[in-house]
């Protein structure tokens, strides 16, 4: 379901009395409804879905993940055995600044 | 508010009762699918125009004939040209018109001498842009080096067309010793790609109906005979070429596959694709192995030549991006199967019919 | 594009394998709800490339999968009305119905076109005063939003010649019936990420809790899968079930709340049939008595069309995890996209579709055979 991709912000308009933006998918520009996220910026990127605009990227949280990612070999070099490494990953992957937040209720 | 319908349950299509030639399974009309150079084009040929013309040379199904005629080899294609609408970025019906049925040519090693042109024209259609159209048709004829030799002209009533239609053939000189076609490709021939994919497609879903988004895509539409002149003087033994054009580089590779009994593998990440191109793919959730090209080609080249011909090919400016993207193998004869980015496999599968946007 | 480029890097993707490897020690089944999930694990061939003892099994989230029999037949017969224009999603085109799908409509001369955007439909509607348009609005809650913006500015414009066929559904009723089922399979979910982004995570922790299953909030690129399988599988080895959130960039815990005011004036609660797999209570959206005048049902009186499904089609089976496409009968024989007889094999993210697709290739030989011979096309 939803096939929802990354686009950014390039212009921002009212049409018709609803809150359009052009937005940039890589050099395709396709117009989008931002009715659902009507204090978006122009540069910001936004998750797009069949036209609309559904939730803000939060760009700094992709940098972090990403982080995250090229970490995890790293570790496993430092901590040698590479369960020891995944439980030490546990430790310090519950925080914001790992990129992985844990929700709980 | 309204009656019950009681439907029964469907019927299961029965399978043992279907042997070649028979009519279509489930289908009682004309679909687009039909058109889209996939599986249902080739059941249309398979099922209802080659059982009924017989002939041996149309059994070859190529994109073009090759016929000995009073000693000389000629090539001979034709091709008709519905595209909507008449005209986008980067070209016309009419560029394709005259690119279509020469790049068919090209790739049985032609080059193309005489182009036949039948305008089928809607009425109403506005006299400029027939006008328009004609100027582009004659340009690109002399960019390609083909004259216009013949043509014919009919008026549909209004609402029977979609402004006009065109259909050119062409007729070629093939030059001695080549011989090209999917038969002769065997393991281990190296296949190359003159550049980026899905140029052409994208360009004209950028001005489609209900699709339309700005682009700085252009479609790719050139003639090739000139670059499949620079690979054949390199050597006369190429295997076979294609140009991906309805149904993408898939459709292509799957259609030489078949034909030669040799499985294909494809390194994903070596095809060509442009950023706007994997855009609008990311964005409609096509795939850029399926989307149409006009002035690229795919060729099977044996080992021993591949590195030379790539390097005639993007000493050539239509050919500056080519690249080699995978290789015949013995495994899997009849599939093609590309290796992913990630190191997995996925069998590359010829299409069903037109692609269509998905939302999931 | 930025933003997906990343999360393909081959390099890091080992990173994650390797971690993944590292940390398995036992067989354990993940769920991947979403059809877009399905469909970047088998392009990507990421299955392939998991250990052994992770083994994925392909949830029910393909909106044009799940659609029921009897709405696509709804659909079929208002579409072959002649005052209508009928726009739908591209995928739903070759879904069939009890005797012919949307494209066969359109070649008997019905107005059926593919858009990109519910908008888009709208705007046609505006165009053709003299019309009567509908839109197919099918769609999980990522899909919902859109479609009940749409018919929110319809009433608002005051545009009567606009209608919208809704067959919506939701996906925490779905992770609840499976869950429910006797033979129930699955240890741990990756959660449909861009669902998350409208909806936030707060209706996953109950269930993660209920069924002690870890629920991770999952991406879709590759990366993103892959975090989403480490994820749940650390959980599992660990012995937690909590919820994660593994797709932060895009998803945050209360989703987003102007999209979730829309859903709730639009539309309203209602039990849903979902194909394959019957009725599952609370688990769709229709519209809501405000816009009730919208609803294509009841304008075309169609509300009375009830349909069976195939006997031989094990949908159902196939969205519950308890049967692999390959293991059904009829898979690749009498089924293949070319002639489907359930909606797994006609979305391209179907997972019988997928399967068939992109993973002949392990299949045995005979079913191949059979496949390719039906295909009449040289694939053998």
């Amino acid at each position: 379901m939803c096939l929802a991709v990354p686009g950014r912000v390039l212009r921002i308009e009212e049409r018709d009395g609803t809150k359009m933006a052009d937005v940039d998918f890589g050099g395709v520009i396709k117009e989008v409804c931002l009715e659902y996220l009507p204090d978006l910026e122009v540069g910001e990127y936004a998750i797009v879905h069949v036209g609309f605009a559904l939730q803000r990227l939060d760009e700094e949280s992709a940098r972090r993940t990403l982080e995250l990612f090229a970490g995890l070999g790293i570790l496993q070099e430092e901590f040698g055995d590479p369960w020891e490494a995944a439980v030490a990953m546990g430790r310090t992957a519950g925080g914001a600044e790992t990129g992985v937040e844990e929700v709980r209720r | 508010m309204s009656d019950t319908i009681e439907r029964p349950p469907a019927e299961q299509p029965d399978l043992t009762a279907w042997t070649c030639p028979l009519p279509l399974r489930d289908q009682t009309r004309v679909v687009m699918g039909h058109g889209g150079g996939g599986v249902m084009s080739a059941e249309l040929v398979d099922h209802v125009f080659a059982p009924a013309f017989g002939g041996p040379l149309l059994a070859g199904l190529g994109d073009s004939a090759v016929l000995e005629l009073g000693g000389a080899r000629l090539a001979f294609s034709t091709d008709s040209f519905v595209v909507r609408p008449l005209f986008f970025p980067g070209g016309s019906i009419a560029d394709l018109a005259v690119n279509g049925t020469v790049n068919d040519l090209a790739m049985s090693g032609a080059r193309a001498a005489y182009l036949s042109c039948g305008f089928i024209l809607e009425e109403g259609l506005e006299l400029s842009v027939l006008g328009r159209l004609a100027e582009a048709l004659g340009a690109a004829a002399r960019a390609a080096g083909v004259e216009v030799a013949t043509g014919d002209t009919k008026v549909v009533e209004a609402g029977h067309g979609d402004g006009l239609y065109i259909n050119t053939a062409g007729i070629g000189l093939l030059p001695p010793g080549v011989d090209l076609r999917p038969q002769r490709v065997v393991p281990g021939d190296v296949v190359i790609v003159s550049g980026a994919i899905g140029l052409h497609g994208v360009a004209i879903m950028s001005v489609r109906e209900g699709l339309e988004f700005g682009a700085c895509v252009e479609s790719d539409c050139a003639p090739l005979g000139g670059l499949v002149e620079a690979m054949l003087a390199v050597t006369t033994d190429l295997h076979v070429l294609r140009d991906p054009t309805r149904g993408g580089l898939a459709a292509a590779l799957n259609e030489i596959a078949g034909a030669a009994g040799v499985g294909v593998v494809v390194q994903e990440r070596r095809v060509p694709v442009p950023a706007p191109v994997a855009g609008a793919c990311a964005m409609l959730g096509l795939d850029p192995f399926y989307v149409a090209n006009e002035g690229k080609l795919v060729a099977f080249v044996p080992r021993e030549h591949a590195e030379a011909v790539l390097a005639a090919m993007r000493a050539h400016p239509l050919g500056a991006e080519a690249a080699v993207i995978g290789e015949a193998v013995e495994a899997h004869p009849g599939m093609v199967v590309a290796r992913t980015g990630l190191g997995g496999t996925r069998v590359v599968d010829l299409p069903l019919g037109e692609q269509l946007p998905r939302i999931c | 594009m930025k933003y997906i480029e990343e999360f393909q890097d081959p390099e890091l993707a080992q990173r994650l394998l390797d971690d993944i490897r590292a940390t398995v020690t036992r067989p354990w089944a993940l769920m991947e709800v979403c059809g877009g999930q399905t469909h970047t694990i088998i392009r990507h061939g990421i299955d392939q490339l998991l250990p052994d003892e992770v083994e994925l099994i392909h949830g029910p989230g393909c909106p044009v999968c799940v659609t029921p029999l009897e709405v696509i037949d709804k659909a079929l017969e208002i579409a072959s009305r002649p005052e209508v224009v009928f726009c739908s999603f591209g995928d739903m085109l070759r879904v069939p119905g009890t005797d012919r799908d949307l494209f066969r409509v359109r070649a008997e001369g019905g107005d059926v076109r593919v858009v990109y955007s519910p908008l888009d439909a709208l705007r046609l509607a505006q165009q053709n005063p003299d019309r009567e348009v509908v839109f197919f609005g099918i769609g999980f809650e990522t899909t919902a939003p859109p479609n009940a913006m749409t018919v929110y500015q319809a009433r608002k414009s005051g545009i009567r010649n606009f209608s919208m066929l809704v067959s919506h559904v939701r996906v925490p009723p779905a992770i609840e019936a499976i869950m429910r089922s006797p033979d129930c399979r699955v240890q741990g979910f990756l959660a449909a990420g861009h669902v998350c982004s409208v909806m936030g995570v707060g209706e996953y922790p109950e269930l993660a809790e209920k069924h002690r299953v870890p629920i991770v909030v999952t991406g879709f690129e590759p990366l993103d899968i892959l975090e989403g399988v480490r994820r749940a599988v650390r959980q599992l080895e660990a012995g937690t079930h909590t919820v994660e959130n593994a797709y932060p960039r895009a998803v945050r815990p209360e989703g987003n709340p102007a999209a979730q005011a829309m859903l709730a004036d639009v539309f309203e609660v209602t039990d849903r049939s979902w194909r394959g797999i019957g009725v599952i209570p609370d688990s769709g959206w229709r519209l809501s008595g405000r816009y009730r005048e919208f609803d294509a049902e009841q304008r075309f009186a169609v509300g009375g069309i009830q349909t069976r499904e195939p006997a031989a089609c094990r949908a159902g089976e196939v969205l519950q995890g308890l049967l692999k496409p390959h293991e059904c009968e009829a898979f690749g024989t009498i089924c293949t996209p070319r002639t489907p007889l359930g909606a797994t094999m006609v979305s391209s993210e179907g997972a019988c579709a997928a399967y068939y697709l992109y993973r002949r290739l392990e299949l045995p030989q005979a079913r191949v055979n059979a496949a390719a011979a039906g295909e009449a096309s040289p694939v053998v």
